[in-house]
C-alpha cells in the first residue's frame, strides 16, 4: 500500500492521469452534447472502436497521422449518422440501436482487421503513425508541474480545451441554444420553429465527431495500433461519467477525469504488484459505485418532494 | 373592409368521428377584444388551432384582410401576423427572459448569440408595449403572470398583430389577472387585436368587447358583450338533454365511504389548486363533479388515487387514510378506478383482453392458487364480462389494442365495477365511447351503486351527470361552489352560472356535503 | 395468428433476408470464391452430422442467454449481464467440479444449482440499484460484466489454474461432466436441461402470478403500480430469475463442452442473447428457434472461415444488421399500415 501512495504522488502519475482520461473525457463531451438535445448516445463504445480502427488505417494508407485522424472523424461521423438515422428517423428503440452498433463495431473492426492484415488481434504489422507528444514551451521547464503538464499528446491538450469549446457551445452559440432548447422542452422549440429532427441529428453527429477523437487516441496516441476491442468499456464509462456529471461539461469533465484517475490507478497497483485481474476492475468498481451514489442521492430528492 | 379576420363555416371532422368543429363561422374586427366561450369539447380550441395552423380543416375558408388564407404550419400563422399564446406555457426555464423571447429569431454574430443585442431588443419590446420584465431573469424563477408576459411579448415580438390568449387567468392569481388586463387594454390602444378563449363570464364581461359563444362543436352566435347578459351567456353554452333511461333503486345512503377533510393542494404553484375541500361519499350514493375541466377535478383524483400526495387535510377511504396505504391495500378494501387517460393509466395497450381485466384481482384466492394463475377460470370470467358488457373483439385472448376506444373503456370498467367493489373514483367514463356502450357501463355504474358502493363521479358531460348522480357538487377554481342534494331542483340557467364562476353558494349549503 | 403477430413475422422475416443479402454482399466483396463460399455458409452446417449437431451444441447455451434475456426484457430492463455471470458461474462452480466428488447425477445437479444461486445474485446488484434507486441497469450491468472477468480472471491465476496445463485450469471430474446423447452428433443433454428451463420459464412468464407482474410492469408501467403491483418487487424478481437462468447456462456450458474451466475472457454469449430474446419476441418457445437460427448463422460463418477466405466475424455483423432492423419501428411502418387495415377489412 506505502509503495503504492508513493507512486501516486509522482508527477509521472498524475502525468498518466492526463493522458488516460483522455479518451473518456472526449467520449463523455460527446454524450453530453447529445443528451442535452435530449437523444441519448448509447453507442459510444462502439463508434469509439470504429474510429480508432479507421485512424490506424488510414493513417497507414495516407501516410500521415492527420489523414488518419481525419479518416478517423470520417467514420465517426459515419456511425453517428446511421445512429441518428435508425433513432430519430425509423424510431428504434435508443438502448437496441446502441448496442447493435456496439456489436457491429466490435466484430466488424476484427473482421475488416482480419482482412487487412490477415491477423486478429492487433494491427502492429502495419506501419500506422501516431499523434505526436507535444512539449510546451516554459511550461516544460517547471518542475514537477511542467512534468505533469508538458509533454501529453496532443490530443489530450485537445480533449481539455474542447471541455471549454463544448461549454462555450452549448452556451453561446445558436446551434448550443437550439439543441438546450429541445432537450428542454421539445414543444417549446417547435413552437418557434426549430427543426427538432435536424437539431437532434446534428447533435448526434457533433458527438460522434467528438467520440472518433478519443478513438483515434486510443490507437494512435495511447497506443500505437488497433488491439480488438481495445476500448474496453470505456464509452460505458463515459456514459456514467455524463450522467454523474448532470449532462454540464465541467461536471462531466470533473466525473471524467475522476474516473480516469481511478483507471490510472489500476495501472500503477498492477506495477507494484497488485493482481492485475483484481486491479483491472478497480475503473469499473469506482464507476459501479458513482453511479449508485449519484443514483442514491437523486432518490432521496425524489422522496422529499 | 368591415372585418380584419374570417373563418367562414369551418368544420373540423377527425379520423376517429369526432366532430369538433361544425360549420362555424367566426370573425375578427380590428383592434377588438374578442371572447370566445363554451364548455370544454365545445370546440373553441380547436377552431384557434386551426387559426394558428396547428390544424388544418376539414373544410371552410379563411379570410384576413378579405384575401383568402392558406395556412399550413405555426410559421405560416406567425407569418400573416397571428400569434397564439397556448395554456401550458411554451417556455424554458433554464433561458433567460431574454433568451426565451428571441428563441428562434436570435440576434447573432457568426453564429454566436449576442446577448447584449437581444437584452436591448427585450428591452425596446417592453418599453413599446409597457410590459416590464427584466431580460436577463431567469425564467424559472419567475411567477406564472410574468410567464405569461413573456409569452405574449413573443408573440409581438414576432409580428403579431392578432393575438390569440387560450385560458389565460387558468393560472393567474387575482391581482394578475387586473394586470393581464390592462396590459390587455393597452394593447388594443395601439391597435392590436386579441382573442380572449375562456369560460370564466364575469371577465368576459370586464374586457371583451365582444363574445363568440360555441356548444358541442357549433357556434351559438356572436353577440356584442355590453349587450348580452351573465345569464343569457351561461343559458346558451351549458344545456342538456334530459335522459331518464336509467332508473336507480330508491333508498338511503349509509356510512361515509370516502371522508375528505380540509384538503388543500398547491404542487408547487403559488395559487392553491384545491382550496379547503370538505365531503364525504356515503355507500349507496353517487356523488358527481360539475364543473369546466381546469377547475380542480383532475388534481383531486389524482389525490384520492395516490398519484399526489396529500399536502394538508386528510383522506379518508373505507375509513383508512390513504397516506397509511398502498394501493394494493386499497383495491384489496375494495377500491376501484376508472382513471381519465385510458390508454396510459387504464389498459396494458399489448397485454389481452383476459389479461387487462384481472389486473386488479390475479392474485385473489379465485384466480391464483399459491402463485400458479387458474387460467380457466380467468377464462371464464373473461368470457362473462365480454358477454355482460357487449365487448366487441377477436376473443379474450386478443389483445386489447385492436378494439375501439369504446370497447377498450367497457374492458376498464368490467374489471372495475367488480361485486366487491365499494369506492369507485370514475373520470370521464364515457369520453369518446359510443351511446351504446355508454348506456352499458352506465347501468354497471349504478348496478354498483345499487349494491352499496359509493361512487364519485368527474365528468364534462352534463347529461351523464344529471342522468346517474344523486347529489351533485359544483368546482370552481379549486373549491365547491354549489351542492344539490336534490337534482330535481336543478336548472340549466343555475348551473351554468356556478360552472361558469358567475355565482356561488353560500357556506352552510356547501358544509351539506360533509354531512356532519 | 393474430394481425400483429404475422406483422412481427413478417418483419422479421424482411430483417433477415436483407441481413442475409448483405452478407452475400460482403462476400462477394471479400472472397476470392463467392458462390462457393456462399454456398458453404447455406449448405454447409447441413453437410455432415458433426455440423448439425454442432448447431444444436452451439444453440444450448444461445437458449439459456436468449432466455435470460427474454425475462428481463419482458419487465423493459435492459440489464446485459448475462455476459459476466455466464462466464463467472462457470468460473466458481469448476471449484465444485474439481475438487468436491459427489457420486454422479448429484454432482451435476449440485453445480447447476449452485450456479444458478449465484447468478441470481449477482443479477441482484444492478437489479436491485435499478429497482429501487433508478440507477442505469444498461451502465451498472455492463460494469459487473467486467468486473466478473477480473474477478474470475483471479480466481483461474490464484486457484484455479492447472501449472501443467498449457491453458486452463485443473481439469474436471467425470462425475461432473455432462455426456453426449448421440455420439454421431455429439449433441449433449445439456440440451434436455435447455428445453426444460424453456418449459419452466413459459409457466413461469404466463401461468404464474410473478410472471404476470413482470410482463404488465414492462408493457405499461403505471397501468401496474395503479393495479396495486409491486414495481421494485417485481423488477428485482425478474433480475433474479434471469440471473439464475444465466448461471445454469453458464454451467451447463462448461461441464458439457469443456474438460476443464479454459475461457480466458467473456465468452460473448449475453449480447447474442439479447438479439435472440428480440428476433423471439421475448417468448420462451420461440428462443429455442431463434437459437437455432444464429447457432446455423454462426456455425455457417464458421465453416465459410475455415474452409475459404471469409472472417468467422461475418455472423456477428450479420446479427448487429439483424438487432438494428428489426428494433426499428417505424421500418417497413407504412407498409405495417396498409397491412392492419387490410387486417380489419376483412
Amino acid at each position: 500500500m506505502r509503495e503504492l501512495l508513493n507512486i501516486i504522488f509522482t508527477a509521472q502519475f498524475l502525468h498518466s492521469v492526463f493522458r488516460v482520461t483522455t479518451p473518456i473525457l472526449f467520449a463523455s463531451l460527446g454524450a453530453v452534447i447529445a443528451n442535452r438535445a435530449g437523444v441519448a448516445n448509447i453507442a459510444l463504445e462502439g463508434i469509439m472502436l470504429i474510429s480508432a480502427f479507421f485512424g490506424v488505417f488510414g493513417s497507414a494508407a495516407t501516410g500521415s497521422a492527420l489523414g488518419g485522424f481525419l479518416i478517423a472523424l470520417l467514420s465517426g461521423l459515419i456511425c453517428s449518422g446511421i445512429l441518428a438515422l435508425f433513432t430519430l428517423y425509423y424510431r428504434a428503440n435508443v438502448i437496441l440501436g446502441g448496442i447493435a452498433i456496439n456489436s457491429l463495431a466490435s466484430g466488424g473492426t476484427v473482421f475488416l482487421l482480419y482482412l487487412f492484415t490477415g491477423d486478429k488481434g492487433s494491427s502492429t504489422s502495419v506501419a500506422s503513425k501516431t499523434l505526436p507528444e507535444i512539449a510546451i514551451p516554459v511550461l516544460k521547464d517547471i518542475p514537477f508541474l511542467g512534468d505533469i503538464l508538458s509533454g501529453q499528446n496532443v490530443m489530450t491538450y485537445l480533449a481539455f480545451i474542447m471541455i471549454l469549446v463544448v461549454a462555450v457551445f452549448l452556451g453561446k452559440t445558436t446551434l448550443g441554444y437550439h439543441i438546450r432548447a429541445v432537450g428542454e422542452n421539445l414543444k417549446a422549440a417547435e413552437s418557434v420553429g426549430i427543426n427538432v429532427k435536424l437539431t437532434q441529428t446534428i447533435a448526434l453527429l457533433l458527438s460522434g465527431l467528438l467520440c472518433a477523437c478519443g478513438g483515434a487516441f486510443m490507437s494512435m496516441g495511447y497506443l500505437s495500433s488497433f488491439t480488438r476491442d481495445m476500448v474496453s468499456g470505456r464509452g460505458w464509462i463515459a456514459v456514467a461519467a455524463e450522467a454523474i456529471g448532470r449532462s454540464n461539461p465541467i461536471g462531466t469533465a470533473a466525473a471524467s477525469i475522476a474516473f480516469g484517475f481511478f483507471n490510472a490507478i489500476a495501472t500503477a497497483a498492477s506495477t507494484v504488484g497488485w493482481a492485475s485481474s483484481l486491479v483491472q476492475t478497480i475503473p469499473y468498481v469506482s464507476t459501479l459505485i458513482g453511479l449508485f451514489a449519484f443514483s442514491y442521492k437523486e432518490y432521496l430528492k425524489l422522496k422529499k418532494r | 373592409m368591415e372585418y380584419l379576420l374570417r373563418m367562414e363555416n369551418v368544420s373540423k371532422i377527425y379520423g376517429n368521428g369526432i366532430v369538433a368543429n361544425k360549420d362555424v363561422s367566426f370573425s375578427l374586427k380590428q383592434g377588438e377584444i374578442h371572447a370566445l366561450v363554451g364548455e370544454n369539447g365545445a370546440g373553441k380550441t380547436t377552431l384557434m388551432k386551426i387559426l394558428f395552423g396547428m390544424e388544418k380543416p376539414s373544410s371552410g375558408k379563411l379570410y384576413l384582410r378579405d384575401k383568402e388564407l392558406d395556412i399550413n404550419s405555426s410559421n405560416d400563422a406567425i407569418k400573416h401576423g397571428i400569434g397564439m399564446v397556448h395554456q401550458h406555457f411554451m417556455l424554458l426555464d433554464s433561458f433567460t427572459v431574454a433568451q426565451n423571447i428571441t428563441l428562434g429569431i436570435e440576434p447573432a454574430n457568426h453564429h454566436f448569440v449576442d446577448e447584449n443585442a437581444a437584452v436591448a431588443f427585450t428591452e425596446q419590446l417592453s418599453r413599446q408595449y409597457n410590459f416590464a420584465v427584466d431580460p436577463r431573469a431567469v425564467t424559472g424563477t419567475l411567477p406564472v403572470g410574468i410567464k405569461q408576459k413573456i409569452e405574449i411579448l413573443k408573440a409581438l415580438a414576432r409580428g403579431a398583430k392578432i393575438l390569440i390568449l387560450d385560458e389565460p387567468t387558468a393560472v393567474l392569481t387575482p391581482q394578475e389577472t387586473e394586470q393581464l388586463f390592462e396590459e390587455l387594454v393597452k394593447l388594443k390602444k395601439q391597435g392590436y387585436t386579441i382573442v380572449f378563449i375562456s369560460h370564466k363570464i364575469k371577465e368576459i364581461k370586464a374586457i371583451s368587447d365582444r363574445v363568440t359563444i360555441m356548444r358541442a362543436g357549433c357556434s351559438e352566435g356572436v353577440f356584442n358583450t355590453s349587450e348580452i347578459s351573465e345569464q343569457e351567456i351561461s343559458n346558451k353554452i351549458v344545456g342538456w338533454k334530459i335522459d331518464t333511461s336509467i332508473h336507480k333503486k330508491e333508498h338511503a345512503f349509509g356510512e361515509a365511504r370516502i371522508s375528505v377533510t380540509n384538503l388543500s393542494y398547491y404542487g408547487g404553484e403559488k395559487v392553491p389548486i384545491l382550496q379547503d375541500i370538505n365531503f364525504q361519499v356515503k355507500s349507496g350514493m353517487i356523488m358527481g363533479i360539475a364543473g369546466v375541466q381546469g377547475n380542480g377535478q383532475v388534481e383531486l383524483a389524482e389525490i384520492l388515487t395516490k398519484s399526489r400526495r396529500v399536502e394538508s387535510g386528510s383522506v379518508k377511504i373505507n375509513q383508512s387514510d390513504i397516506q397509511s396505504m398502498t394501493i394494493k391495500e386499497m383495491r384489496e378494501k375494495g377500491f376501484g378506478y376508472i382513471p381519465e387517460d385510458r390508454q396510459r393509466q387504464g389498459v396494458a395497450l399489448t397485454a389481452a383482453v383476459n389479461e387487462n381485466l384481472i389486473s386488479n384481482k390475479y392474485d385473489t384466492e379465485k384466480f391464483c392458487n399459491k402463485g400458479i394463475l387458474k387460467k380457466k377460470k380467468i377464462s371464464e370470467y373473461a368470457r362473462q364480462m365480454i358477454a355482460e358488457y357487449s365487448v366487441k373483439c377477436s376473443g379474450e385472448n386478443g389483445r386489447i389494442d385492436g378494439l375501439s376506444g369504446g370497447n377498450m373503456q367497457k374492458v376498464v370498467v368490467a374489471r372495475e365495477c367488480m361485486e366487491e367493489t365499494k369506492v369507485l373514483i370514475a373520470e370521464q367514463p364515457t369520453r369518446g365511447v359510443d351511446i351504446g356502450a355508454a348506456h352499458i357501463i352506465h347501468q354497471n355504474i349504478v348496478k354498483l351503486r345499487d349494491n352499496g358502493g359509493a361512487v364519485l363521479l368527474f365528468s364534462a358531460d352534463m347529461a351523464e351527470l344529471i342522468k346517474l348522480s344523486d347529489v351533485l357538487a359544483v368546482m370552481y377554481e379549486g373549491r365547491f361552489v354549489a351542492y344539490y342534494e336534490n337534482l330535481s331542483e336543478i336548472t340549466e340557467e343555475e348551473l351554468g352560472l356556478y360552472m361558469l364562476g358567475i355565482k356561488k353558494q353560500d357556506e352552510s349549503q356547501i358544509r351539506r356535503m360533509c354531512y356532519e | 395468428m393474430s394481425r400483429e403477430k404475422s406483422f412481427h413475422v413478417l418483419r422479421t422475416t424482411v430483417a433477415l433476408i436483407i441481413a442475409m443479402l448483405a452478407a452475400f454482399a460482403v462476400i462477394f466483396m471479400v472472397s476470392d470464391t463467392p458462390i462457393e463460399s456462399i454456398r458453404l455458409f447455406i449448405l454447409g452446417p447441413f453437410s455432415k452430422p458433426r455440423y448439425i449437431g454442432n448447431i444444436i451444441n452451439t444453440a444450448i447455451p444461445l437458449i439459456f442467454s436468449g432466455l435470460s434475456m427474454a425475462v428481463v426484457f419482458q419487465a423493459s430492463q435492459f440489464n446485459m449481464g448475462a455476459e459476466g455471470i455466464f462466464y463467472f458461474s462457470g468460473a466458481v462452480i469448476s471449484l465444485i467440479a474439481i475438487w468436491v466428488p459427489l457420486p454422479v447425477g448429484v454432482h451435476q445437479v449440485v453445480i447447476i444449482l449452485a450456479a444458478a444461486v449465484i447468478g441470481a445474485l449477482i443479477m441482484l446488484i444492478p437489479g436491485y440499484l435499478k429497482a429501487k434507486y433508478g440507477a442505469s441497469e444498461l451502465v451498472t450491468s455492463l460494469m459487473m460484466n467486467s468486473i466478473l472477468l477480473g474477478l474470475g480472471s483471479y480466481l483461474m491465476t490464484r486457484v484455479l489454474q492447472d501449472p501443467m496445463a498449457s491453458n486452463g485450469s485443473y481439469p474436471y471430474l467425470d462425475t461432473a461432466k455432462i455426456p453426449v446423447i448421440i455420439p454421431a452428433f455429439k449433441v449433449h443433454y445439456g440440451l434436455f436441461i435447455a428445453l426444460l428451463c424453456v418449459a419452466a420459464v413459459s409457466v413461469f412468464l404466463y401461468k404464474t402470478k410473478w410472471g404476470y407482474e413482470i410482463r404488465m410492469v414492462g408493457i405499461n408501467a403505471k397501468f401496474a403500480s395503479y393495479s396495486g403491483i409491486n414495481i421494485v418487487k417485481t423488477i428485482i424478481i425478474a433480475h433474479l430469475v434471469s440471473g439464475a437462468i444465466a448461471g445454469i447456462g453458464g454451467s451447463v456450458e462448461s461441464i458439457a463442452m469443456h474438460t476443464r474451466f479454459e475461457w480466458n475472457g467473456l465468452p460473448g454469449y449475453g449480447f447474442t442473447g439479447a438479439l435472440i430474446a428480440m428476433l423471439a419476441n421475448n417468448n420462451p418457445v420461440s428462443v429455442i428457434y431463434a437459437a437455432l437460427f444464429v447457432a446455423y448463422l454462426s456455425t455457417g460463418a464458421d465453416i465459410v472461415a475455415r474452409l475459404s477466405d471469409v472472417p468467422a466475424e461475418m455472423s456477428t455483423i450479420l446479427q448487429s444488421l439483424i438487432i438494428l432492423l428489426i428494433a426499428s419501428e417505424r421500418f417497413l411502418h407504412s407498409f405495417k399500415q396498409r397491412w392492419m387495415e387490410r387486417g380489419i377489412a376483412k
